[in-house]
């Protein structure tokens, strides 16, 4: 750490921290705006990229062209210490943002799919991705209306998931219950990485 | 916030009209920064020094990113402090890398795997909120 850190002193004297990304992923009002304001220590922001064509962002040719779709993504932020801090991004629901998801993904710790027990198969898109990209994730259920009719070993085996893969239910709205899914999420990491390091 | 306080002046204009100027505007055009890309949490910082009020061909944008990242800030804070869109943020502050007003920080290469001390500072940091 100590390494990290002197590389990475401002100019200005000033420490720059280091940024740890987690996604939150999940079907169309399951949660992923509200976990992200639970736990955020600002206040939700929204950023957008504003995505011209139908080609991908990066054809110039597109900027000339009328159509332009805005994306809005919602993240927080934690600051652990001084030097570390989380930022949680909410993905863009719609397929067609996939490559936005790439982007979010690239060096991300992990992600925690959130699932609503009546549209489960809302999250097949997203665990589908993880599993490719070979992203840590767990999957998160999230029971607002505090009738959970679906224990989490019902939910796993619904969603096909690997044996090991976290399963929580928890409340999004609660920001105890939220950071709780964040701490299974990257006590989950670390367990990995040991074991692909071969212990 | 510049372009909300634009926004206030004009009734007729709200969020929901959309921009004014569109927004590859502000970068004539251009939809990749100088340099190449960066991460939406790198950090930037303006460089101590830099008199960016020299520089003619710098818009306000240029000079209210600079203003805003005296102390570090990750580019996707910044992009939503200033309202503009991640795309349009990146060619800005690779105008203003070139120019030396600026550096950049990226977070910890993508290939590598996170230091599992990092990830139990993470849970404990977690724990003690």
């Amino acid at each position: 750490m100590d390494s990290v850190r002197s590389e990475r002193e401002g100019q200005n004297g000033s420490r720059i921290p280091v940024a740890l990304k987690i996604l939150i992923a999940g079907g169309f009002g399951a949660g992923k705006t509200t976990m992200v304001g639970s736990v955020s220590e600002i206040r939700p922001l929204q950023t957008e990229e504003v995505l011209t064509g139908v080609d991908g962002a990066d054809s110039v040719d597109g900027v000339e062209g009328k159509t332009t779709t805005t994306v809005t993504m919602d993240f927080g932020r934690i600051t652990i210490t001084e030097d570390l801090q989380l930022y949680l991004f909410g993905t863009p629901g719609q397929d067609r943002f996939w490559f936005l998801w790439d982007e979010l993904s690239q060096g991300a710790l992990g992600a925690v799919v959130l699932a609503d027990t009546r549209r489960l198969a809302d999250c097949f898109p997203s665990i589908d991705y993880f599993e490719q990209r070979g992203t840590p994730f767990v999957v998160a259920v999230n029971c607002f209306d505090s009738e959970q009719r679906f224990g989490p070993d019902a939910v796993s085996r619904a969603l096909d998931l690997d044996g090991d893969v976290p399963v929580v239910l928890f409340d999004a709205r609660e920001p105890q219950a939220a950071r709780n899914v964040l701490i299974e999420l990257v006590e989950y990491v670390a367990r990995r990485q040991l074991t692909s390091a071969g212990r | 916030m510049p372009a909300d306080s634009h926004r206030v002046a004009h009734d007729w204009l709200d969020n929901d009209a959309g921009p004014v100027v569109r927004p590859y505007a502000m970068t004539q055009g251009r939809v990749a920064p100088e340099g190449g890309e960066f991460d939406l949490v790198a950090f930037v910082v303006a460089v101590a020094g830099g008199h960016p009020g020299d520089n003619a061909s710098l818009q306000p944008e240029h000079h209210a990113i600079v203003a805003a990242a005296w102390e570090p800030i990750s580019i996707v804070e910044l992009a939503a402090g200033l309202d503009l869109s991640l795309g349009v943020i990146r060619v800005l502050l690779g105008d203003l890398r070139s120019a030396g007003l600026i550096s950049l920080y990226e977070p910890p290469a993508a290939s590598q795997p996170h230091d599992v001390d990092v990830l139990k500072a993470v849970v404990n940091g977690l724990r003690a909120l």
